[in-house]
């Protein structure tokens, strides 16, 4: 019973969260300069023209009226129609998230095990110049943004050791005969590996630069918690009865350690999926942070809502993952 | 031949004091040595030292220590290691630090007879049913799957001296196992390692500053003082007479049950004056070798 109000009142907490949010995107993108019939219409066009242009996307109705409409439409599963593609919101949105959802992922991933091997390394070495390099790395790859890390392997990778494609999602050329957006995945299930390491060939160097600087947060936090949680009595006790060091930091002090850093990876990973925006751009990847800067240019307002929506909503389902996943590494919390 | 044997062993916080000094002392098959001393004499430095747990920030400078006849610091680490595993055991001062919070009960018991000592994992799990009887646990099975949050300090600390006795160790290190539990627990507690001890034969190297439960549990006791003995002796001397003043001072800083209006006695200025000179010249000899 308490389990099923729990679930209620996240429901809850949710949609009140997603309507601030769109109350606010709505706004916000009607408030800031520049409109969209501007940008549809070739200069010198007429007042009459604009007006009618207005009139026929309900441009012209008062701002709560058209927040209305929307909302109505919002309710029934009816994003609007983009205006630059003519095409359905809902349609163009759930068709790019494939890509980025398995960028993220792949970033994450990534972040996981480089960030976890940093701690591991760190503390098996700690006192040691092991730990003062592991320091060093960690500092570095936190202190340079992930864009910033982009380039620098575009140039590494791309240009100067050209083992990775530096744009795109996949090679054009290639006859792909897949059914869903998930291409990575659905690769693997089709056991056409050819065409997951062509995936992974271009998904690489983007989902690098996005995991480097997360990874350098978990390194940093997990080594913290692993050195601080080393020192606990049960640890102690497990070294006795004749464990090795490895041993005793993977099966005494790691799940423990790690509770802290899952919190945070938690927040950190809603800030990775923000920071696909701009890698996309950077590598030219065909997915939501790609069209949401291109809805942004061209002033594509229901386009734009659309993505914002959808990223809060991917922003709540991971703090969600992230309370489930606490509960189930955490014994104490499991009965509460 | 004793079975744990320490000789001369020096330790110091690197770049800085000694915490030990020269220390000695023997533990026979079966014995119980108590090692008595204030806060930060060494005492669990000891018994750290013994089963190879001592921090990174401490160093050991010289000395030997001998298990079985062999010296622990002699071996390479994993040797020393696989040795103090297979025929040491600790019993910890606080039950509730002592236990992973995220494993349950059983494994914590078994693991080690299992992964480090080969048992099978249903004779590991059959073993720790009976200690867990035999430290008075009802429903063991119910115990074992639970997790340390479920159960009681009292309760834990049972789970730890089962735990300590499970691969028949002939040594147990106990550091201030009563130190923080409830003073009606202590005396179970106290009793219940007493009797195990006797039952299994095994040595006990029972790290303490109650002189009473010296009085209760050991044999032979050690007095330390700033990391130096002062008195080696059996509890029975001890008791009746005391060699080093600063052991008498200690008898006599006892409150007493007897006389409960008799107020503290400290220990006096003029002994521990003595005391400090007689470790300032210890140093002084070491210093020129």
């Amino acid at each position: 019973m308490a389990f099923l109000r729990i679930i209620l009142l996240r429901v809850l907490t949710t949609l009140v969260t997603l309507a601030g949010v769109a109350v606010i995107v709505f706004f916000v993108i009607r408030v800031v300069p520049g409109n969209p019939i501007a940008m549809m219409l070739p200069p010198g066009a007429t007042e009459d023209d604009i007006a009618r242009l207005s009139a026929l996307y309900g441009l012209d109705k008062p701002m709560v009226t058209q927040f209305g409409i929307w909302l109505a439409g919002v309710m029934q599963g009816d994003f609007g129609t983009s205006i630059t593609t003519r095409q359905p919101v809902l349609g163009l949105v759930l068709g790019r998230l494939p890509a980025t959802l398995e960028l993220s992922i792949m970033a994450l991933v990534m972040a996981v095990i480089l960030g976890g091997s940093a701690a591991l390394i760190g503390t098996r070495g700690r006192g040691t110049r092991t730990e003062g390099a592991i320091d060093v790395a960690n500092g570095m790859a936190l202190s340079v943004p992930d864009f910033l890390w982009g380039l620098v392997l575009m140039l590494v990778f791309g240009v100067l050791l050209p083992v990775f494609h530096i744009s795109g999602r996949v090679t054009p050329s290639l006859d792909l005969p897949f059914t869903t957006g998930f291409y990575l995945f659905e690769s693997l299930i089709r056991l056409r590996f050819d065409l997951w390491a062509d995936l992974v060939a271009h998904m690489f160097m983007p989902a690098l630069a996005l995991a480097i600087p997360l990874a350098a947060i978990i390194g940093q936090l997990l080594k913290q918690s692993l050195k601080e949680t080393m020192n606990l009595d049960y640890v102690t006790l497990a070294r006795t009865k004749g464990y090795g060091e490895t041993h005793v930091i993977l099966r005494e002090a790691l799940r423990n350690a790690a509770l802290p850093t899952l919190t945070l990876v938690g927040v950190q990973f809603t800030f990775l999926i923000g920071g696909t925006v701009i890698i996309e751009r950077l590598f030219s990847y065909e997915g939501l942070g790609n069209m949401a800067i291109d809805a942004v240019i061209n002033r594509d307002l229901p386009l734009i809502q659309g993505i914002v929506i959808l990223f809060a909503v991917i922003f709540t389902a991971v703090n969600l993952i992230v309370d489930l996943l606490y509960a189930v590494l955490n014994p104490r919390l499991r009965h509460a | 031949m004793s079975f744990l044997s320490i000789r001369n062993l020096s330790v110091r916080l690197k770049n800085g004091p000694p915490l030990l000094r020269r220390v000695s002392l023997d533990v026979a098959a079966g014995e119980v040595r108590g090692l008595v001393g204030e806060s930060g004499a060494g005492k669990s430095m000891i018994g750290k030292a013994v089963l190879g747990i001592l921090p990174p920030s401490v160093q050991i400078t010289e000395g030997e220590i001998l298990l079985d006849g062999t010296d622990l610091l002699r071996l390479s680490p994993r040797e020393s290691r696989r040795r103090i595993g297979a025929s040491c055991a600790l019993i910890p001062q606080d039950p509730l630090t002592a236990l992973n919070p995220s494993h349950r009960i059983g494994p914590q018991i078994t693991n080690r007879l299992v992964d480090i000592l080969g048992w099978t994992r249903a004779a590991a799990d059959a073993r720790a049913i009976d200690l867990l009887a035999e430290v008075q646990i009802s429903d063991p099975a119910r115990v074992l799957r639970s997790y340390p949050h479920e159960l009681s300090g009292g309760m834990r600390q049972r789970i730890l001296i089962a735990s300590a006795f499970a691969a028949e160790p002939k040594l147990i290190v106990a550091d201030e196992p009563t130190t923080a539990l409830d003073v009606t627990v202590q005396k179970q507690i106290l009793r219940l390692i007493a009797g195990m001890q006797a039952r299994h034969g095994t040595a006990l190297l029972f790290v303490t500053h109650d002189l009473g439960v010296v009085s209760k549990v050991c044999q032979k006791l050690s007095v330390l003082y700033s990391g130096l003995v002062l008195e080696d002796s059996t509890v029975t001397d001890f008791f009746t007479a005391p060699r080093h003043a600063y052991s008498a001072a200690l008898l006599a800083a006892t409150p007493k049950y007897t006389d409960p209006d008799a107020g503290l006695q400290p220990v006096p200025d003029a002994v521990i004056g003595a005391v400090r000179a007689e470790v300032d010249s210890f140093d002084r000899k070491a210093a020129h070798g």
